[in-house]
């Protein structure tokens, strides 16, 4: 059995930590210049040039580029037949969560119980959603997750005689509310089936892919364009002061279902689309 | 002043702001600020209305003065503040009007206001400015000292005394009744 030292983890959690909130990923750049290129808005190509100044600064200088550095959301995928020696893998993620925003001089935004409200001084816990896969690869990725555009994500338990028309609506009307208080241009996540609980981490999971895919089912992938230019519609804009772009991309997973139900989640991603990732094979 | 119709060149603000200042602005205004803001959010404005529920003072003189709604992240060695983007403003919506009828000017944010803050703001002449939000690495060039007034036990959300020079940012709400975000989907929404 092959075996990846906690300490390792621990190294790389915090590496991945600082990465994610210092670098804005190529794809997200490349996104944001073709947005620029293409505005129709003055105002809204000003906020979009403003928000590559500020991705280039904060890579240049070493700074975040967000000052909500999130709570750091850890997604593992942990081969089976592998182990973690010197410590165990929670406890490391952890350790490398801490480490990572104390080095990095990022921001500790966690509190202790969401009714005391005290902060736990180490951004620690980081909420981990680990899946076990066949083999020896350990894949660990770390989405620092602002709550600006968290809090503006909802989810609904549709009829599934609502049908498409219904979730457009809901996509829709996610974005419309949350305006400049998701930080627009926003990725925009949504999760379709599942359950309850699994419908929302789809939804999440959906954030991490490269913004130039689209889903592999074609039916998903229709409706990942046609939700693009619903939203893109709404004239709402760069950091809400008008234009024709309001999202980067409309990323859709789906899970199969209950007959009964339809659960829709949209979980908003801010144009800051920090994560990072790293895989030991 | 008259009230003008906004162009999009930016025009200078300086803090803090009088009534006539206040009254020049018009929802939709590009603007840059320079001057004193104080940096407040969700626990300093808890403290500050339960200390004016008790009649207490607050930790500084709000009259004519600019809160900015920022957590900022420490500052590396060799810097005055780490990045220090702006939070949304919806969630100060219940504590702002108290301040603003003990005569504060301004705030700056990102997100829309309650309407209640809306009227609070025509009723006290007071303007509510709308920040470049996730810039925050951008937005920290401008600012160019640090001071913490108060709080300091709530770490990034203790209240600082900042300056800040030529700090970009747009007039999401004036005292008239004006809306920038209202206003910038009539103009850009396709039907």
């Amino acid at each position: 059995m092959k075996h990846i030292s906690a300490a390792d983890i621990s190294a790389k959690v915090a590496d991945l930590c600082i990465r994610a909130c210092t670098v804005l990923p190529p794809d997200v750049v490349a996104a944001i210049e073709a947005a620029r290129d293409r505005e129709e808005s003055p105002l809204g190509r000003d906020v979009l040039s403003r928000l590559l100044d500020n991705a280039r600064i904060a890579r240049e200088d070493g700074v975040p580029m967000c000052q909500d550095t999130g709570i750091a959301v850890v997604f593992v995928e942990m081969g089976e037949d592998l182990g973690v020696s010197g410590g165990n893998l929670r406890e490391a993620i952890t350790q490398g969560v801490r480490e990572g925003y104390e080095k990095g001089y990022l921001r500790k935004s966690v509190v202790h119980s969401p009714l005391d409200r005290r902060n736990t001084g180490d951004n620690t816990p980081p909420i981990i959603h680990a899946e076990i896969v066949p083999g020896e690869k350990l894949k660990i990725a770390v989405a620092a997750k602002g709550a600006g555009s968290e809090n503006m994500s909802r989810l609904r338990m549709m009829s599934p005689a609502d049908g498409e028309a219904a979730i457009k609506a809901f996509v829709r009307e996610t974005v419309e509310q949350a305006g400049a208080g998701a930080c627009p241009p926003v990725v925009v996540g949504v999760g379709l089936g599942g359950n309850f609980e699994q419908c929302a981490l789809i939804a999440k999971k959906a954030l991490l892919r490269p913004l130039t895919d689209s889903s592999p089912d074609p039916q998903a992938a229709a409706l990942e364009s046609a939700l693009l230019e619903l939203i893109n519609r709404t004239g709402i804009g760069p950091m809400a002061v008008g234009g024709r772009t309001t999202a980067l991309a409309v990323k859709l997973e789906t899970a199969p279902c209950h007959i009964a139900s339809l659960p829709v989640a949209v979980n908003l991603q801010c144009h800051a689309a920090r994560h990072a990732e790293h895989t030991w094979e | 002043m008259a009230k003008q119709e906004p162009t999009e060149t930016p025009v200078a603000v300086n803090t803090p702001l009088a009534d006539e200042d206040v009254r020049a602005l018009r929802a939709g205004q590009p603007v840059f600020i320079t001057g004193v803001l104080y940096t407040a959010r969700d626990a300093a404005h808890k403290r500050m209305v339960e200390a004016l529920e008790r009649e207490e003072d607050l930790p500084f003189d709000v009259r004519g003065q600019v809160i900015y709604y920022v957590g900022p992240t420490p500052a590396p060695p060799g810097r005055v503040i780490g990045a220090a983007g702006p939070t949304t403003a919806g969630r100060m919506d219940r504590y702002t009007p108290s301040l603003l009828a003990r005569g504060l000017k301004g705030m700056i944010g990102k997100g829309s206001r309650s309407d209640e803050v809306k009227q609070s703001l025509k009723t006290h002449t007071a303007v509510y400015f709308g920040g470049l939000g996730g810039a925050g690495a951008l937005l920290a060039r401008s600012i160019q000292t640090v001071e913490i007034v108060a709080y300091e036990d709530l770490g990034t959300e203790a209240i600082r005394r900042i300056e800040v020079v030529d700090f970009p940012a747009i007039v999401v709400n004036d005292c008239y009744g004006g809306d920038a975000y209202a206003d910038a989907r009539a103009r850009w929404e396709k039907r």
